[in-house]
């Protein structure tokens, strides 16, 4: 073992347009790795703990970035900023909820680099896996965290099947609470995934954490009108405030009517490995005024089924208080 | 007293380096032909090294060669080793590669073949002292003896569980010592309060990494590192190389922190240069963050127990202290000692009693880190305070002034003297300032989900010594160089204790250039930059220096324009005869004069009582100017304290568990103020990672396979600027001491200690005195306490969440 720190050969390519970028997935297919902000990627390759042979490198197709209005909502290009998202008037206008968790994401230097696909493609942080140990999720046969002796402070409450591992973006949760839809490129065609089936569990897929295929190319995210200028609320708990993974957070999208909630969409991160939503919370919450008397009513439903491990146990109240403060609004 | 540069501020000279990016660190320097290193480090956190073939790497193109432990001078356990064959701990360097570039070196480690054969590990010292326990090295498991060494300690199952269950420790404790009637003293007691406790050992993450680089040229070493200290490094790393003193060529301008883990050199720091003797080139090894992590060190755990009593009137009567150290795998300790001796002088108790068992873990090596032990018992003891006070019905700053140490204080086992104390004074003045009385009000108010917590909290550590050169130089052209061997690390006291010899000389700062930073500048011998000594220390030795220099300049001038010396005095780089000023030599002529003269003034004969590396670096000098050189052999009537007090106001989202800290106030009880700026930067910076050890700071293994899980900065959670509050205000109760020649002592670690005990004090304050008795109290263990949950570890869990 060395504690690696410089970046192996790695056959490196530079497409300009989407075609040429699925062309190039299509070929490399498996020995590839596509490159956005490089803010996960570089942890990475430089600690050896993932090898590849080539890295597409998707900065210079500007297709894949920016902002623009579309007859159904907004469509954010792939590759655009974190903190062009944050500092985007559209967005700060219609999906605030958007840019407070872009404004939240790790630090502002990583959030100049990092971008929205990034942010939700990125692996997850679970810290054995990182290490480069051999667990389910890196092709191995156990799970050190999910062990009687295992270190998961900040592990899964739900989901778990062989990993606890759990989803680290922040803007996950916005974007599964704002019924976004994922548009994935290849050279098959292209194809719009619904925010709850792009990312995927280890019950699905125990090797990636979303649903794009090898080939595909996460191109850019639809946010539609549907739940423009609801009200919202985000929130993000983690050990400090700056470059830091949430331990629980919650995002929400409520569309009120004459003071009741009509409609709620509610993601918890940092209790699964997917944006967690909340079913039976929006369900009872619906026709209420949203007040603190509706949030004691509908915490306890956040955190039903809930399966701590060993030291997270302090995420169920959280993920509850969490979820009472979103109703307090 | 009215000074020309003490207690004003300056800028020191590396500042213009540190902000334009010319500063040059260790990892900046090159040579020609130079090779890079990288370290093949253990994956087992306690193993014997079975097989080994270099052959595959030796093969690649660009390689230059491989050193093992084999290539290196044996050490005895449990000193650490710059390699080693048996490793213990994960991150324990094997083997260095050295090639034409990293990328080179890193792929030739990846076709080493190594096979390891794993031995018993442990993580949790109270784990290795069951009966059956684990051995973290293969010599035993625990530290200590006259003169320390390692041996085994195993208690029986009843004893660990005892202790764990929080009951008074009756096991056997290697370290012990006492003063006073204890039982009496107990007996005397209005309130007795017992506690169990665990402090994490986290490591010190240090921004610059411990890169090294060295070669060899006509018989010299030269190396280039990142320390704390200057010439203090001199006589260590010289044999650690394997060279005369005289022959080690010592650069290190800058540090970018330290904070206890480069106070000596490390043995990682002498690898370049056996590496460069071996290959006969030059050798940069470059540590990245996760070695750093690795060999970095780290603070000393505590797992703990605490029975304190307290009179009616809010005395401290009696302490009995016992301490499990988590030392790690390498020869450490003396925090526990520390931290008894912190008790003793801060709360003044009539009896104390410390015990202590210095245990070995398979985890990062140990080392003084900020307040070693002092630190960590702050954050233990001052809510305990509170504690008391509320029973008692006092407040919880008078509960602190009325154990106050004042100048008759006794401190540690022999309860020896202090040089000045003036606590009380500096309490008074903190609680006026942050307005204690109106503040405290606000205790337990709630604003929604938010409560408020307030907390006030001492810090302390000895901060001087003596016996330290100073060594100044006038040049013919009226300079006057400021030879300064105090290190940079980061503190500017390098400079700052340079101006106790300005003041001397009643010179223009404009005329006084600071010489640092590279042992070829002739530095003058000097303590270590840690412990808080420096400024105590070395404005003492430059002060002598500077008087040296003085009478040497009245001799000068008294030859050249007659009379004798005692007629003459010194101001505005002069010296003149007095009440004839016309009669005098500018310091320039003076200068001149003394290079004619020879002999002691220009350096040409000096002192005998003068250190070694003092001795060569006046000889380096000599004939080039005036120089006044000399040892300090002041008076130092006792243990020199250095006292800090913090104040905070928090808010606690008791929804969340997260707090902001609203308000902070750091007073120091230091002596005179001798660079405001430079104090205010340790008061706030002292602040910051205090915040850190209470809240966010930890060090966690997993028991399973002794594998760290921070190695990187945002596993270790250091507060970030969003953190801590964006304005921090400081003050100082600017008491001259009167063993220092302008009155000051050191302020570092307990900068830091006030800090982790103000919040430690607020948290417990805002949970209605609730005593979460361990560091860091992370968000998980407020919320978890909140909501009535288990802890998230287990009874006295160290190296864990």
């Amino acid at each position: 073992m060395t504690a690696y720190d410089v970046m192996p050969d790695i056959e490196l390519y530079q497409p300009a347009t989407v075609e040429d970028a699925t062309e190039l997935a299509a070929r490399l297919k498996g020995s590839a790795w596509l490159l956005a902000g490089g803010q996960d990627t570089y942890g990475w390759l430089k600690d050896r703990a993932k090898t590849v042979e080539a890295m597409i490198d998707l900065k210079g197709i500007d297709a894949l970035k920016g902002i623009r209005e579309t007859p159904g909502g907004v469509e954010i290009g792939a590759l655009t900023t974190l903190t062009e998202i944050v500092r985007h008037p559209l967005i700060g206008e219609r999906y605030p909820l958007l840019r407070e968790a872009a404004a939240v994401v790790a630090s502002p230097q990583i959030r100049n680099m990092g971008t929205l696909g990034g942010n939700l493609c990125q692996d997850t942080r679970c810290w054995y896996y990182r290490r480069g140990l051999s667990c389910y999720r890196a092709g191995g046969n156990t799970c050190y965290a999910d062990s009687p002796a295992g270190m998961n402070r900040e592990h899964a409450l739900f989901g778990a099947s062989r990993c606890v591992a759990v989803s680290p973006s922040d803007t996950a949760i916005a974007l599964s609470a704002l019924e976004a839809t994922m548009i994935a490129t290849s050279r098959r065609g292209s194809r719009e995934i619904p925010a709850d089936d792009f990312f995927v569990g280890p019950d699905v897929d125990i090797v990636n954490m979303t649903a794009l295929a090898a080939d595909e190319v996460l191109a850019s995210v639809r946010l539609p009108d549907r739940w423009a200028n609801a009200e919202f609320h985000f929130e993000k708990v983690a050990d400090r405030n700056v470059w830091d993974f949430a331990l629980v957070s919650i995002a929400a999208a409520l569309r009120m009517r004459d003071g009741h909630i009509e409609n709620a969409r509610f993601a918890c991160g940092g209790v699964a490995c997917v944006p967690y939503r909340l079913p039976a919370v929006e369900r009872a919450v619906v026709g209420k005024p949203r007040s603190e008397s509706t949030g004691e009513q509908a915490a306890h439903l956040a955190s039903r089924g809930a399966k701590p491990l060993n030291h997270n146990q302090f995420k169920v109240p959280l993920m509850e208080n969490l979820v009472r403060r979103a109703l307090r609004g | 007293m009215s000074y020309k540069h003490i207690g004003k501020d300056f800028t020191p000279p590396d500042i213009f380096g540190k902000v334009t990016g010319k500063a040059k660190y260790a990892e900046d320097f090159t040579a020609d032909g130079m090779a890079y290193a990288r370290l093949l480090v253990s994956p087992m956190p306690h193993a014997r090294v079975k097989k080994l073939d270099l052959a595959p790497a030796l093969a690649m193109d660009g390689v230059f060669g491989v050193i093992t432990a084999d290539d290196l001078p044996p050490v005895e356990a449990p000193n650490g080793g710059i390699l080693t064959n048996e490793p213990v701990f994960i991150g324990d360097p094997i083997l260095a590669v050295a090639a034409v570039d990293e990328k080179t070196a890193e792929d030739a480690i990846g076709r080493i073949d190594i096979e390891l054969e794993p031995l018993p590990f442990t993580v949790n010292p109270t784990d290795s002292l069951r009966p059956a326990g684990p051995n973290a090295r293969r010599e035993g498991n625990i530290y200590a003896g006259s003169p320390p060494q390692v041996g085994e300690l195993h208690w029986r199952q009843d004893e660990v569980e005892r202790f764990l269950a929080g009951g008074q420790p009756s096991a056997e404790a290697p370290i012990e010592w006492q003063y006073g009637d204890l039982e009496a003293s107990f007996d005397n007691a209005a309130v007795i309060l017992t506690e169990s406790f665990v402090t994490t050992g986290y490591a010190h993450m240090s921004m610059e990494p411990r890169s090294v680089m060295s070669y060899w040229e006509n018989g010299k070493c030269f190396v280039y590192g990142s320390t704390q200290s200057q010439s203090f490094i001199i006589p260590f790393l010289a044999p650690m190389v394997g060279v005369a003193p005289e022959d080690l060529v010592y650069v290190s301008e800058y540090c970018g922190g330290g904070f206890g883990s480069k106070i000596f050199p490390y043995p990682i720091m002498a690898l370049p240069a056996h590496f460069a003797k071996k290959l006969g080139r030059p050798v940069m090894l470059r540590i990245t963050r996760e070695e750093e992590y690795y060999i970095g060190s780290a603070r000393v755990g505590f797992q703990g127990w605490i029975k304190a009593g307290f009179a009616a009137d809010g005395r401290v009567s009696a302490v009995d202290l016992y301490i499990v150290q988590d030392l790690g795998p390498k020869r450490a300790g003396g925090d526990a000692s520390s931290a008894g001796g912190a008790v003793s002088i801060l709360y003044q108790p009539e009896a104390l009693r410390l015990r202590s068992v210095p245990v070995l873990t398979n985890t990062t090596p140990r080392g003084a880190q900020r307040g070693p032990g002092q630190n960590q018992i702050a954050a233990i003891f001052e809510p305990l305070m509170d504690k008391a006070a509320q029973e008692l019905g006092l407040d919880r700053v008078a509960i602190r002034r009325i154990n106050a140490p004042d100048s008759n204080a006794k401190l540690n086992a022999d309860q020896g003297p202090v040089t000045s104390a003036y606590m009380a004074e500096a309490l008074e003045l903190g609680a006026k300032r942050w307005n204690w009385a109106e503040k405290v009000k606000r205790s337990g108010r709630r604003r929604g989900s938010k409560v408020t917590g307030i907390g006030v909290g001492q810090g302390y550590h000895a901060a001087g010594t003596s016996g330290f050169d100073g060594l100044v130089r006038i040049t013919p052209d009226g300079k006057i160089h400021l030879h300064s061997g105090v290190g940079n690390l980061g503190t500017y006291s390098y400079a700052s204790t340079t101006r106790a010899a300005a003041e001397a000389l009643k010179c223009d700062w404009s005329q006084c250039e600071i010489v640092h930073g590279r042992s070829a500048a002739h530095l003058p011998w000097s303590s270590y930059q840690a412990g808080s000594v420096t400024i105590f220390t070395h404005t003492r030795a430059n002060h002598v220096a500077a008087l040296d220099a003085v009478a040497k300049l009245k001799e000068v001038a008294a030859a050249a324009l007659g009379g004798q010396a005692e007629d003459y005095d010194i101001d505005g780089q002069r010296v003149f005869r007095r009440g004839r000023t016309s009669r005098a030599l500018s310091y320039g002529e003076a200068a001149a004069k003394a290079i004619e003269m020879g002999g002691k003034h220009s350096g040409v004969e000096v002192p005998e009582d003068i250190h070694e590396v003092t001795k060569r670096a006046v000889a380096g000098i000599a004939g080039t100017g005036l120089v006044g050189v000399a040892k300090d052999t002041l008076p130092k009537r006792g243990t020199v304290p250095g006292f800090a007090i913090g104040f905070v106001e928090i808010e606690l989202d008791v929804e969340t568990g997260k707090h902001e800290i609203i308000d902070y106030l750091a007073v120091g009880e230091c002596g005179t103020v001798v660079h405001p700026l430079g104090l205010a930067n340790q008061l706030r910076g002292g602040g910051v990672w205090g915040f850190g050890m209470a809240t966010t700071e930890r060090h966690v293994y997993d028991p399973q396979n002794g594998l760290p899980a921070n190695v990187g900065f945002y596993q270790c959670k250091p507060p970030t600027y969003l953190d801590v509050p964006s304005r921090m205000d400081w003050a100082a109760a600017d008491i001259p001491d009167p063993d220092n020649p302008v009155g000051a002592r050191g302020i570092g670690e307990p900068a830091m200690g006030c800090a982790v005990a103000a919040v430690m004090c607020a948290l417990s304050d805002a949970l209605g005195g609730h005593l979460f008795n361990r560091t860091p109290v992370t968000l998980d263990v407020i919320l978890s306490h909140i909501a009535g949950l288990p802890p998230t570890s287990g009874p006295l869990a160290i190296n864990t969440f």
